[in-house]
């Protein structure tokens, strides 16, 4: 296999990553004030994800600063055609950065409930902004011979990107709701529990109805990738088992679920990262935006090298912090 | 208009992000040298202090990782062509720091703040280093690629005209990289130092909890003497690399339009703007340029007139940065180092005589002291990007052609009004925190730090 290939299945892996693990972080985030109801219910809320948010976002980080140093050409052409929408973007990721640590700083009922909708706004809203943005990867843009976009923000809102980030938001949800039920206790993971059972129903024909436009996008007639018949099947399990108490297989299932749907996603763009809609002729490929080879071998050497550990610390981390969190009984803020 | 108001919104961002970043370096280091005092004493004073000042250093990493993401997604935003050009090379270190250094900061950090009821003594304490070892990766990756940008090393331009990197090592031994990394360092640690002496100060001064801040005042103060002392030197070094690779930038510092032999440095000037090229100096002082400039007593420094002739080789144009900008921005920091060292000496020799806790107007000083490190960081970083103009890259590409083409000026109006109201608000938000907790942050720190009912559940951290 060629070195930009396997980049690209790096940075595939990198997404992949970021979904199945900030994925349900937005979940939590976005579903905080219902499941956890009251302002203790809340906190326990935020505290299921407190140890770990932080750094499953850096796959988010570590995922652009790879397309940066791996295909410079397409970087260079995506974060400016989305240039509105990234703006958007981080000004949710800002909101919703600063709310964890800030919020609980000061009791004002004011600064909780407005730190509160922060963090709610920007989980729902990043999920949604990025399924756009790689939706309308596969979807196509109109992007001239010269690999520069030549629309405006509108043209970014095409039909496929919308459900994409549509079904990314569901799925997070749903993968947020198991999660929830899976680290909390008493009347939070019941609630946890039936908030999971109502998505899910939304998030099985979501899911489905997205892949059936998958195919369409890419032309592949009525046979499904199998890609795309496990990501189906994983949700429709992750939405059976959340009503029973098998929270552990649940949460396993929402995340098979996401991961399917963005794996799905790279496979069907390879060995396109960017599609034009101008014209075909113009589409961004693995092989007119990568880097020089060299860079290619020096950032796999360190990748190779460092990955691994990465991988190591951060399931110590989730290992540390594996007790359900629960409400401490003398706590009265 | 697209190319300027591109730059605006980079300036702004980035000199915003660098408020928070050196007091991230210089808090995370400080914090885990009181938890191992702590560790290896066993001194519970030394466990509120951990706490109190690590509380400090949690308001500041949020604000300044989520500033940090505008950076990561600007260069695409509104500099795509920059990007598609230098990527190959610049965008490694990016990625390597991502790999190397956001990883271990974010995980480590979670693991410290969640960890203390659960993590053994000895563990917990190697999770705060790994948060600073994080961030100090993280500053070292960005200036390798920063400095790439001022003396690009270790690549050729591939028949695309492109950079590819030829050799990773020639960038680890960037001479511009090795000192710039060191002077970024030693500044995050002075910046560290002097919000830790600012709070502590002010606690001494208000006689409350004296005992407990006059430890960290004495921290502060025996970190910040050195390390000042070491980076007045540090960037006198600097400036002999930067004369060597960017002349423009040193000579454009000291508004030295003709070529000079001795050369003096004027400790103030009136004019020696764009247009004026005869200012009026204040106490020249003989020789101390050519030291500065070239670490000799008689050394000579190339004039801005023959500079810009001898550029002429990259084609036409105007190829001297703003001479306003480097001349104060140097001088602003250079001072303000200055009077930061006395003050330090001051508070050494104060803690020799066992008097610290009692000199009032030391004390005030110590708070007002506070703003200086965020105008000297912000200095230096003007001196080195504004220095580099008309350049993006250095002696590759210009700054005027390396903007975004399908980018439109209102789509840049909006984002940077967005960025703009967004940080205010984050700003104001952050200022609220930091005074509100500095001032009442003891009692919190107090309930943390005690040890936990054995039992019962822990108290929610968020």
């Amino acid at each position: 296999m060629q070195l930009h290939t396997i980049w690209f299945v790096i940075i595939a892996v990198l997404w992949v990553g970021f979904f199945v693990l900030e994925g349900f972080d937005f979940g939590v985030g976005a579903l905080h004030r219902i499941i956890g109801k009251n302002e203790i219910g809340r906190r326990v809320c935020m505290n299921t994800i407190g140890p770990w948010w932080d750094g499953n976002e850096v796959w988010l980080i570590v995922a652009g600063a790879s397309m940066f140093a791996a295909f410079p050409g397409w970087y260079a052409t995506m974060f400016s055609a989305l240039y509105l929408a990234l703006v958007l973007l981080l000004v949710a990721l800002f909101g919703r950065g600063v709310s964890f640590e800030w919020r609980g700083k000061r009791e004002d009922p004011r600064w909780l409930a407005g730190w509160s909708w922060a963090l709610t706004i920007g989980s729902i809203l990043i999920p949604l902004l990025v399924g756009v943005a790689l939706g309308d990867l596969l979807h196509g843009l109109p992007i001239d011979s010269q690999h520069e976009f030549t629309g405006n923000f509108f043209s970014l809102l095409t039909g496929y990107g919308l459900m994409t980030g549509v079904t990314l938001l569901v799925l997070s949800l749903l993968h947020g709701a198991t999660f929830l039920a899976l680290r909390t206790t008493g009347e939070i993971r019941e609630r946890a529990h039936s908030v999971a059972r109502s998505i899910g129903l939304i998030a099985v024909l979501v899911n489905l109805a997205w892949c059936v436009w998958t195919l369409v996008v890419i032309g592949g007639g009525t046979v499904p990738q199998p890609t795309q018949i496990f990501g189906v099947i994983a949700v429709i399990f992750a939405w059976r088992l959340a009503t029973t108490d098998n929270d552990a297989w649940a949460f396993v299932a929402s995340g098979f679920g996401i991961a399917a749907a963005i794996g799905q996603l790279f496979i069907a763009l390879y060995p396109n990262v960017m599609v034009s809609s101008t014209n075909h002729a113009f589409n961004l490929t693995v092989n007119n935006s990568a880097a020089g080879h060299y860079g290619l071998v020096v950032m796999t050497v360190v990748a190779v090298l460092f990955f691994p550990i990465v991988l190591l610390y951060q399931g110590w981390s989730f290992h540390v912090f594996r007790k359900r969190v629960s409400a401490p009984p003398t706590s009265s803020a | 208009m697209a190319n300027d108001l591109a730059r605006w919104q980079f300036a702004t961002t980035t000199i915003y992000h660098f408020f928070f970043v050196p007091v991230t370096i210089g808090l995370a280091f400080l914090v885990a040298t009181l938890q191992t005092v702590w560790y290896r004493t066993g001194n519970p004073d030394h466990k509120r202090l951990t706490r109190f000042f690590g509380t400090l250093l949690l308001i500041n990493v949020a604000i300044g990782v989520v500033t940090g993401l505008v950076q990561e997604f600007q260069f695409g935003m509104n500099w795509s062509t920059y990007s598609r050009f230098v990527g190959g090379v610049f965008g490694a270190p990016l990625a390597m720091e991502g790999i190397l250094a956001f990883f271990l900061e974010s995980t480590f950090l979670g693991l410290w703040l969640f960890g203390w009821d659960r993590l053994p003594k000895l563990v917990h304490l190697g999770c705060i280093w790994a948060v600073s070892l994080g961030t100090m990766l993280s500053a070292m990756f960005i200036l390798m690629a920063n400095s790439w940008m001022q003396h690009p090393v270790g690549y050729k331009i591939n028949r695309q005209g492109q950079a590819v990197l030829t050799n990773m090592w020639a960038l680890i031994v960037n001479p511009t990289f090795v000192w710039g990394y060191a002077h970024v360092l030693l500044a995050g640690l002075v910046t560290g130092c002097l919000v830790m002496l600012a709070v502590s100060a002010w606690y001494l001064r208000k006689r409350d909890h004296v005992e407990l801040f006059h430890r960290t005042a004495k921290l502060s103060l025996i970190v910040l003497i050195p390390t000042i002392v070491i980076q007045l030197s540090v960037g006198n070094q600097l400036g002999v690399i930067e004369a060597r690779y960017q002349p423009m930038k040193i000579a454009a510092a000291e508004a030295q339009w003709t070529n000079c032999k001795p050369c003096s440095f004027s400790a103030f000037q009136i004019g020696g703007g764009h247009n004026d090229e005869t200012p009026t100096e204040i106490i020249p002082i003989p020789h101390l340029l050519s030291i500065l400039a070239t670490n000799t007593f008689n050394g000579a420094v190339t004039g801005l007139n023959q500079l810009q002739s001898e550029y002429q080789k990259y084609g036409p144009g105007n190829y001297v940065p703003d001479v306003f900008i480097q001349y104060w921005s140097i001088r602003v920091m250079a001072y303000l180092a200055s009077a930061i060292l006395l003050l330090a000496l001051w508070g050494g020799w104060l803690l020799h005589r066992n008097r610290l806790r009692d000199s009032r107007l030391f004390l005030f000083l110590c708070i007002c002291a506070v703003v200086t490190p965020f105008i000297m960081n912000t200095a230096g970083w003007l001196l080195t990007e504004s220095g580099r103009q008309p350049w993006i890259v250095q002696g590759l590409q210009k700054t005027i052609n390396a903007n975004s083409p399908s980018v439109s000026v209102t789509e840049i109006w909006i984002s940077l009004t967005v960025f703009v109201l967004s940080y205010i608000v984050l700003a104001w938000a952050d200022l609220v925190l930091m005074l509100r907790y500095s001032r009442r942050g003891m009692e919190h720190a107090d309930e943390e730090a005690a040890e936990p009912v054995p039992g019962a559940a822990p108290s929610l951290t968020y």
